[in-house]
Formats: C-alpha cells, sequence, structure tokens
C-alpha cells in the first residue's frame, strides 16, 4: 500500500514524466482515501503555474498600466 | 527619450533597477557565474532599450527582456557545460539535512503528521496580482539549496525538459527527480507558511 510520502514524490514525478499505467492505479487509490496528498498534488500544479508567471509577476508596478 | 519610453519605465531609474537586479539573481543563480550573469543581463537589457518602442506597456517590456535572458541563458549553459556541474554530488550535507527535515513531514509509517497535511490553497490565481507575494516567492526560492533552487528554475521557469537538464548537469535521472521533488516540497511549504496559511495581504 502506497503511502503519503511516496504518493507525493510521485505527483512530483507525474510534472515530468508520464506515470505507467500501475503507478496511475496505485497513485488513485492513495488518492481517494488522502485529502492531505489530493491538496498535495493540486499544490504542485499551482506551484508550476505560479513559477511560469515569476517573471511577469515579480513586478513592482500595481498593473494598472494595462491600457493601451 | 519619448513619452512612450518614460510609460515604459525606461526613465524611471527605480523600474530599471530593480529589473535589472531581478534578471541578475536570476542569471546568477543559473549560471554559477557573477561575470557571465551581468553580460547576459546587459545585453538583454541593451536589446530592450533599442527597441522599446515596440511595447506599450512595462509588463510587455519586462516579459519580453526575461525572454531574451531565457535564451541567453540556455545558450550559455550549454556553452559551459564541461566547466560546471562536477560539485552537485557533494551536497551530501544538504541530502543529510533534508532527509531529517523530511523526518518532521513524513512518520514513520511514511503518513503525513496532522499538522503537516497539506490544506487547500484559496485562490493561488489571485495572489499573482499582489506584489507581496513575489517578495514572498523570492524568499523562498533563495532559501533553497542552490542547487535545488537551479533545478527547479531549469525545469518550470526555463521548461526545459529532464533529458535536457540531466545532459547539461551531468546528473542521473534519479538524482533529478529526488532533487526537484524536495525543492517542490520546501517551496510549497515556504509559500505555505509565508503567505497562504496567513490570511490577507500583510
Amino acid at each position: 500500500m502506497m503511502n503519503c510520502k511516496q504518493a507525493t514524490a510521485l505527483m512530483s514525478q507525474a510534472l515530468d514524466r508520464r506515470l505507467t499505467i500501475a503507478e496511475r492505479a496505485e497513485l488513485k487509490l492513495h488518492l481517494m482515501m488522502c485529502s492531505g496528498c489530493r491538496n498535495f498534488g493540486q499544490q504542485m500544479h499551482e506551484l508550476r503555474d505560479i513559477t511560469r508567471l515569476y517573471a511577469k509577476g515579480t513586478s513592482t508596478e500595481k498593473n494598472n498600466d494595462d491600457e493601451p | 527619450m519619448s513619452d512612450e519610453s518614460a510609460l515604459l519605465g525606461l526613465q524611471d531609474p527605480e523600474f530599471l533597477a530593480e529589473l535589472r537586479l531581478q534578471m541578475l539573481k536570476f542569471a546568477t543563480l543559473q549560471l554559477k557565474d557573477a561575470v557571465l550573469a551581468e553580460d547576459a543581463v546587459q545585453e538583454a537589457m541593451l536589446g530592450a532599450l533599442k527597441n522599446h518602442s515596440a511595447f506599450n506597456r512595462r509588463s510587455a517590456l519586462k516579459t519580453w527582456v526575461f525572454a531574451v535572458l531565457k535564451h541567453k541563458i540556455v545558450d550559455l549553459m550549454r556553452q559551459q557545460q564541461r566547466y560546471v556541474s562536477q560539485d552537485t554530488d557533494t551536497d551530501t550535507d544538504t541530502d543529510t539535512n533534508d532527509e531529517a527535515w523530511m523526518d518532521g513531514l513524513f512518520n514513520a509509517r511514511g503518513h503525513w503528521y496532522r499538522g503537516q497535511r497539506p490544506v487547500k490553497w484559496q485562490h493561488p490565481e489571485r495572489e499573482v496580482e499582489n506584489h507581496h507575494f513575489w517578495r514572498v516567492f523570492d524568499i523562498c526560492l533563495n532559501a533553497l539549496p542552490e542547487h535545488y533552487a537551479r533545478f527547479f528554475m531549469m525545469r518550470e521557469f526555463l521548461e526545459l525538459s529532464t533529458a535536457d537538464i540531466c545532459h547539461t548537469e551531468s546528473i542521473s535521472e534519479n538524482n533529478l527527480n529526488v532533487t526537484l521533488y524536495r525543492a517542490r516540497l520546501k517551496l510549497r511549504q515556504c509559500l505555505d507558511n509565508g503567505w497562504f496559511q496567513k490570511g490577507d495581504t500583510p
């Protein structure tokens, strides 16, 4: 049975490679029972989105200059 | 200088200085060479100043400058490949410390300790509009061990493939997986503590 440490490591790898069918099945089973890891998985995607915005977001301006 | 260059912030020394500093931090993190980083940033900035009429607002200018810098860095990393990165496997102290750190997150059976279990982040897409958030993000990134931050930013910011990173850094895929996992765990926790569980803007 997969534990949270293994599940979170696998969710990190899922951002970098395609998981095998067996890995996905085991992960899915774990996530059905574990809200903490479900939240973690969601946050991994959010972390990726945030990081991609890093260059645009580290601004000192207040985003009120978007009118042409 | 015209009105539009003023609008872009090209006459705003504070804006330019901060932009330059951000780029420099990022380039230095990636290249591990202050002189190379300085050159790369200089080139990207000069290009932006020359082409400023192509941008009608600051955020467009900034996005463009960073895009130029990203490409410059990737090029430089390919060139200096044979000189760098023999030092990534000497970080055994980091590894040992992080084993202990992870024992604080997960119990002996590998399950979250009650207080460590992740709680949903509220509206992360809204927080990126807040410049205080980005200060916390900067702090969290800088708090990572140097090679964690570098691999993480290569993957997530430069959007390099894992194969490219392993090749450039001469590390195994397993080594990269472990490092990215720890970097993400640490960043997640730092953002959680420093921002998302703190409630609204300080």
